[in-house]
């Protein structure tokens, strides 16, 4: 027999037909009918005036016919309510069938039909079918408090349904308990703070057995489940990844990725240093290489979770590269995401081979896979610096076949690869300037004008070049009319005499004929720059710029983090948090990595050694005593005191306006300190002021064999009130060996307690292997700030004002400077001359400086002539910091 | 959880609608749009399908598809992925299992049954038990008869009972095992025959007609066992075989394999399903044998012309036979002629292929054989230049690649009165070429 036919019944008056047939008197009619109707119901065709006749059907005993009527119940019975009622009875007298099936059958149906009057009556049956003697059942009964509270939570509630379905994870049938857990991390979902699962470790370990013997579906629904608790400390954490490692030889992938999961999550719980720690890692990897010979769904699942995990943990997978080459018939979509990884596992172990393959895909058919493959040999020269002179000649060969988006991709790059590595590879710029005329995209053509304008004193003809560009100036889109616009400046800047016209045409292009405000904008600046001051311009425009940073597209910490929590999902699949793309409550609740507990005894224990003799090791008691100062500092949730936009060096460099150009006022007495160095971890820094804003320049360097991540920073109360306006800005892991400079931002707004000496900083600097404590004298200059000029009427009154016991002298000895040098020097770190006067041969210079709160200091620094050591006078309202600002006239001058 | 579960044909026509769940769409309008614009989106698609997971209109469908059939599954929540595609390769395969080959026809013809299937099988779009072998026993097609109160019980202990995919009380007259070690052998090889990546896939699939409920254990020459017993001072395995073991880099199981036994000892114990099955997966990497080397020689003359020479060595003992060899060069697109010469077998050029297609019935350990060809270019002024796809082989060899040996599959049934002896058992290995690529 065949149920094809049912799908072709075309015809007119189907309806009515149909009707006559549910009503026939014989049985095998109205299953024939029924199944027309579900046939129909499939297609998309309106079958719901049948409803009453397809109801009348459903006391039978076949049990095919009953399903079918089920089925249209499901579907129907919320537009027509009424009606839905007449069913309730049957599906009531179903739940007392001896059959077990047909009970299971009723319960599950009537979940699913969701009519407000059909729930009241569905308690009473799902009461009995959750305490059934048959686990089918059970098992059953179980999703049906699921479906039950997505239709009306509070009767679930109400009714004691979820004590229920809390007693079934106990149950002695693993499918059961593996439903309940379902049904359970469901509901939970939707009441993120009730611990409604009760994960405790009694029901972990009920969880842990069920785990060894129920179905695949189960073992996912409980791996799942596991990977929401937190284990209390590492031992707990250990015997559950135990159990839970023999899944990673589940032939079902999907167990394997939940697993991983879990195993993932637990490994932060774990000492690093341990034995069994790195026996997990290892067994990580082979069960995710297994993950690619699979289906290529399940591959590109496998991958997109793969780029996380190497984000995370990239000892995990870095000895693997060979499985992320790109097979010829792999699907497109398993391609790009291998390339993606290659690219992350490149290393200079591994470079020849990974270059090797990434020309070969550039040869291929796929536009955006080409694409792809000549940006990832762009990123390896970027990150292994080693290679870099093997891409850029491979992409030199790429650009000679001419196929147009390979040359355009490669142009893009090659810019990359010029920022990286300045001064090393313009020889190519001849090659690159051949291809000018095939650009047609806007990155490339950008790219390029960017190329010849940084080095147009090499390129005998940027003028014409760029010339060539200016014609269809208000055809380009916005990105390459500002480079061009800054590419011009800089042509104008290089070589003046010849392309004073062609300044003069972009800049009327960019500030009169364009409505983009920001071209505009860009054009006035220049305008006004050349115009006033062409050496400050020179300054401006043709500064250093930042190198850029090897790693891009790394997703940001504490995002990987959260999604490193939904391994398997679509989450990692989508790599967005659940929130981006799941409506209503569910998902909503963010999940975190656990953070090892333990840990804070140590914090506490160190920061005792730090703060001084008064706390003694043996007195744990003390830390609350230790008030302001331990909360603090032990408070290491460190989020983002105060917003203040981080511009990414990679962003800089797009713009290169303002980029470091103005920077020249700083210039402090920055002699490098090594701050820190213990475990690995090396901090070395100074402070600085740059454009009236303080800086803590540091550099950090990991000396350990594993990488660092979650880097983050806070001071502790201070006599200036110093605090980190933002968070630390290490966003990358910082690989073994690396070294990364970073500027952290900081403000005089924080909370304020005076220090002894006065100019001590307390720091503390965490990382994903413990808590660092340093303390750190701050050089005064940084808190001068820029207007601690004063005028010389105020300055005399306010000299004889200041009593004359706060007038403290020192002596600046071995010192050779004339007097003018050193008001100059002095005026580099906001200490402003306001007068200079000769009395008998000697040198007078009055000076005044102001910090940041508030209090002015007045100063006479004598200089005479043939000695060497001059005399310094400082008079202050608050003569405690003299001698702090004395020491800072000491450095300067020294350096 | 999944929300609802579609089968469209290739024209983009709903041949099954499951919804579980309102959230996706809400009543049958909202899933009619849902199911139209998956249709709309990714069935019709110009392009090629650039990812298996979709969002659209904030849902997400997670789709496969088998011949000229797409299966999709909806959700608005942040579903398992990998568990949802698993779900649907397992539905194929029930499927396949109950009518055969998924064609439209036979979906159109067994709707009722699919229908049926997808209630047991997806509950609230979580997946139950989905063992064909559990489910065979009562979703039938023919109604549930008269079956006893006992026979209803048994079925629902299996369904969801710790062994879910045998029943009781199986017999036979003559307790049978077929054991096939089937290998998939991967190579990519660089023009200079430099190997860029190889490894096996492998596959332990079996047939078994056991009686009762019978304890079996599978041995195999897996070196982390063999290193554990050549500590003992066994050294006879050793001087057997010259390669005495292997180096498994992974393997996953049936789910009837104790795994946490696996773990420990490294033993494969398991109460097998009843008929087939696959017993394991593996892969290795170390010490595989190529069977075949292929070595490329393309030379372009000109604009208009290519030689191409291409040698196939054979690489294992010359008694053993490899069967269905089949050597596929690529050609360019422009291509209007070729002109072959091979020293064995049948050589054709597939204009609708683009390739040279080689075959070769059989060929012995230890030789070689050659073909060459002139192809004839029509002159075009193209500047991309052709890309140059790998020659891909394929082959079947009568041994294992990765050279796996079955050392031993032991059965033990203590109830019933038949022993290891009894048990006829056959074991064989077929090797395959996978993706036997290399570049040229």
């Amino acid at each position: 027999m065949t149920d094809s036919k049912y799908f072709t019944t075309n015809k007119k008056g189907e309806i009515f037909e149909l009707k006559a047939e549910l009503n026939n008197e014989k049985k095998e009619k109205r299953k024939e009918a029924v199944k027309k109707v579900i046939a129909a119901m499939t297609v998309g065709k309106d079958v719901s005036s049948l409803f009453p006749d397809v109801v009348n059907c459903m006391q039978t005993d076949n049990l095919e016919l009953k399903k079918l009527v089920y089925l249209y119940l499901m579907n129907y019975a919320k537009s027509q309510p009424d009606m839905a009622i007449m069913a309730v009875n049957s599906f009531v007298k179903d739940c007392e069938d001896p059959n077990p099936l047909i009970r299971a059958l009723a319960v599950r149906t009537m979940g699913c039909i969701r009519v407000d009057k059909i729930t009241e009556y569905l308690c009473e049956p799902l009461r009995k079918c959750l305490k059934d003697e048959d686990p089918y059942v059970r098992k059953t009964a179980a999703v049906c408090v699921a479906k039950l509270h997505d239709i009306n939570a509070q009767m679930v509630e109400d009714q004691g349904f979820l004590d229920s379905l809390r007693d079934l994870i106990a149950d002695s049938n693993p499918m059961v308990v593996a439903n309940a857990v379902a049904a359970l991390s469901e509901i939970s979902e939707s009441h993120p703070n009730s611990n409604l699962l009760d994960l405790n470790p009694q029901n972990i370990n009920k969880l842990l057995t069920a785990l060894n013997e129920c179905t695949e579906w189960g073992q996912i629904f409980i791996l799942d489940c596991l990977s929401n608790y937190n284990p209390k400390d590492e031992r707990e954490a250990q015997s559950i990844c135990e159990r839970v490692t023999p899944r990673l030889s589940h032939a079902n992938s999907a167990v394997v990725l939940s697993a991983v999961k879990v195993l993932m999550k637990f490994l932060e719980l774990l000492p690093k240093d341990s034995d069994y720690y790195n026996t997990l890692l290892k067994k990580l990897s082979p069960p995710l290489v297994t993950l690619l010979s699979g289906e290529p769904e399940v591959q590109y699942v496998a991958l997109r979770n793969i780029n996380l995990i190497v984000q995370k943990r990239p000892e995990i997978l870095k000895q693997e590269i060979k499985v992320f080459f790109v097979k010829y018939n792999d699907p497109i979509y398993v391609k790009l995401e291998k390339l993606d990884i290659m690219i992350r596992l490149a290393s200079q172990a591994n470079i020849a081979q990974v270059l090797a393959e990434l020309k070969e895909y550039a040869t291929e058919v796929d536009v955006d896979f080409v694409r792809k493959a000549v940006r990832a040999i762009g990123r390896c020269a970027i990150k292994v610096e080693q290679s870099a002179e093997r891409c850029v000649s491979t992409l030199l060969d790429l650009i000679q076949t001419k196929v147009n988006y390979v040359v355009q991709e490669a142009i893009v790059v090659i810019r990359d690869i010029f920022r990286k590595y300045p001064n090393k590879y313009e020889s190519i710029i001849a090659t690159l300037c051949e291809n000018l005329d095939s650009l047609d995209e806007p990155d490339a053509r950008a790219a390029m004008i960017w190329i010849v304008g940084e080095y147009a004193e090499r390129i005998d003809n940027a003028d014409e070049l760029l010339e060539s560009f200016l014609e269809g100036f208000h055809d380009e889109s916005t990105q390459v009319q500002l480079t061009l616009l800054t590419a011009i400046v800089k042509l104008f800047l290089k070589k003046p005499s010849e392309t004073q016209e062609l300044v003069q045409q972009v800049l009327s292009l960019a500030t009169q004929d364009s409505d983009n405000p920001d071209l505009r904008d860009r054009g006035y600046i220049y305008w006004r720059l050349l115009s006033t001051d062409p050496v400050t311009a020179k300054e401006v425009v043709l500064s250093e710029k930042p190198l850029i940073s090897e790693e891009t597209d790394l997703i940001e910490p504490t995002l990987l983090d959260e999604l490193i929590c939904h391994i398997g999902s679509l989450a990692s699949v989508y790599h967005k948090p659940p929130s981006a793309f799941v409506e209503g409550s569910h998902g909503v609740h963010r999940k975190h990595l656990p953070v090892q507990h333990s840990r804070s005894f140590e914090w506490a224990a160190s920061l005792l050694l730090v703060s001084g003799p008064a706390a003694a090791m043996d007195q744990p008691h003390v830390i609350p005593s230790q008030g302001d100062l331990l909360g603090d500092l032990l408070n290491l949730d460190l989020g983002p005191p105060v917003n203040v936009p981080q511009i990414s060096s990679m962003q800089m460099g797009a713009v290169d306006l303002l980029g470091g150009g103005l920077d020249s006022l700083v210039s402090l007495n920055t002699h490098i300190l090594l701050l820190m160095k213990a475990k690995g971890l090396e901090i070395s820094g100074t402070f600085s002021r740059r454009q009236g804003h303080m800086y803590m320049d540091m550099t950090f360097t990991n000396k350990a064999l594993q990488h660092m991540t979650d880097f983050a920073v806070q001071f502790n109360k201070n006599s200036f009130g110093m605090i980190p306006t933002s968070p630390l800005p290490v966003h990358t892991p910082l690989m073994p060996s690396q070294t990364i400079e970073v500027s952290l931002p900081i403000n005089t707004i924080g909370p304020v307690m005076k220090m002894d000496p006065l100019n001590n900083l307390q720091v503390a600097v965490k990382n994903n292997i413990d808590v660092f404590y340093f303390s750190v004298l701050i050089p005064l200059n940084i808190f001068f700030v820029e207007d601690g000029k004063m005028e010389r009427q105020v300055f005399l009154a306010t000299w004889k004002d200041i009593p004359n016991e706060n007038e403290l002298q020192y002596q600046i000895k071995e010192c050779h400077l004339n007097a003018d040098t050193v008001s100059g020097k002095l005026q580099g770190n906001n200490i402003f001359t306001i007068a200079k006067r000769n009395v008998e041969g000697q040198d007078m210079l009055y000076q005044s400086l102001k910090l940041t709160n508030g209090i002015w200091i007045l100063a006479e620094l004598r200089i005479q002539p043939g000695n060497p050591n001059y005399t310094l006078s400082l008079k202050c309202r608050a003569p405690e910091v003299s001698q702090y600002v004395y020491q800072t006239y000491d450095s300067v001058l020294k350096t | 959880m999944i929300g609802g579960l579609f089968i469209y044909n290739h024209k983009g026509e709903v041949l099954i609608s499951r919804v579980y769940r309102d959230d996706i769409g809400g009543p049958l309008n909202g899933v009619m749009i849902l199911l139209d614009a998956f249709r709309v989106n990714v069935i019709h698609a110009r392009q090629q399908v650039r990812s298996p997971v979709t969002n659209i209109a904030r849902t997400s469908f997670l789709h496969v598809k088998r011949s000229n059939i797409w299966l999709a599954a909806a959700t608005k929540q942040n579903v398992n992925a990998t568990m949802v595609f698993e779900f649907l390769y397992k539905m194929c395969d029930v499927m396949a299992a109950y009518f055969g080959k998924i064609s439209e026809e036979n979906v159109k013809n067994n709707f009722v049954l699919i229908y049926e299937l997808l209630d047991e099988i997806l509950d609230f779009g979580y997946p139950q038990n989905s063992e064909t072998g559990a489910l065979k026993t009562f979703i039938t097609q023919q109604g549930i008869k008269s079956q006893t109160k006992e026979e209803q019980s048994q079925i629902t202990s299996q369904v969801t009972g710790q062994i879910g995919w045998r029943r009781e009380g199986i017999k036979y007259r003559r307790n049978e095992l077929f054991l096939d070690v089937l290998e998939s052998v991967n190579l990519l090889m660089s023009p200079q025959g430099q190997v860029l990546s190889a490894h096996v896939s492998g596959r332990v699939v079996m047939k078994s007609y056991l009686s009762g409920m019978p304890e079996c254990k599978f041995g195999m020459n897996d070196k982390i066992v063999i290193d554990k017993q050549g500590k003992g001072g066994g050294s006879e395995d050793v001087a057997k075989s010259g390669k005495q073991s292997i180096a498994i880099d992974d393997c996953t199981f049936h789910q009837c394999v104790r795994l946490s036994k696996f773990d420990t000892e490294r033993s494969i114990s398991f109460i097998p399903p009843d008929g087939d099955y696959e017993l394991m997966r593996y892969r290795t990497t170390k010490d595989i044998i190529l069977p075949f080397r292929v070595i490329p020689l393309v030379r372009e003359v000109g604009r208009t012309r290519l030689e191409v020479k291409v040698v196939i060595k054979s690489n294992f003992k010359s008694s053993l036979l490899a069967q269905k060899i089949e050597v596929r060069i690529p050609t360019p697109l422009t291509t209007s002629g070729v002109q072959l010469i091979c020293m064995k077998g049948k050589a054709k050029y597939k204009a609708s292929e683009n390739a040279i297609v080689w075959k070769v019935k059989r060929m012995a350990g230890m030789k070689e054989s050659q073909i060459s060809a002139e192809i004839e270019l029509l002159p075009t002024n193209d500047k991309k230049k052709w890309a140059r796809p790998p020659i891909s082989m394929n082959f079947e060899v009568p041994f294992a690649p990765s050279g796996l040996k079955v050392r031993y599959l032991k059965v033990f049934e203590p109830k019933l009165n038949y022993s290891d002896h009894d048990v006829i058992k056959w074991v064989r290995y077929i090797g395959r070429s996978g993706i036997y690529e290399t570049r040229c």
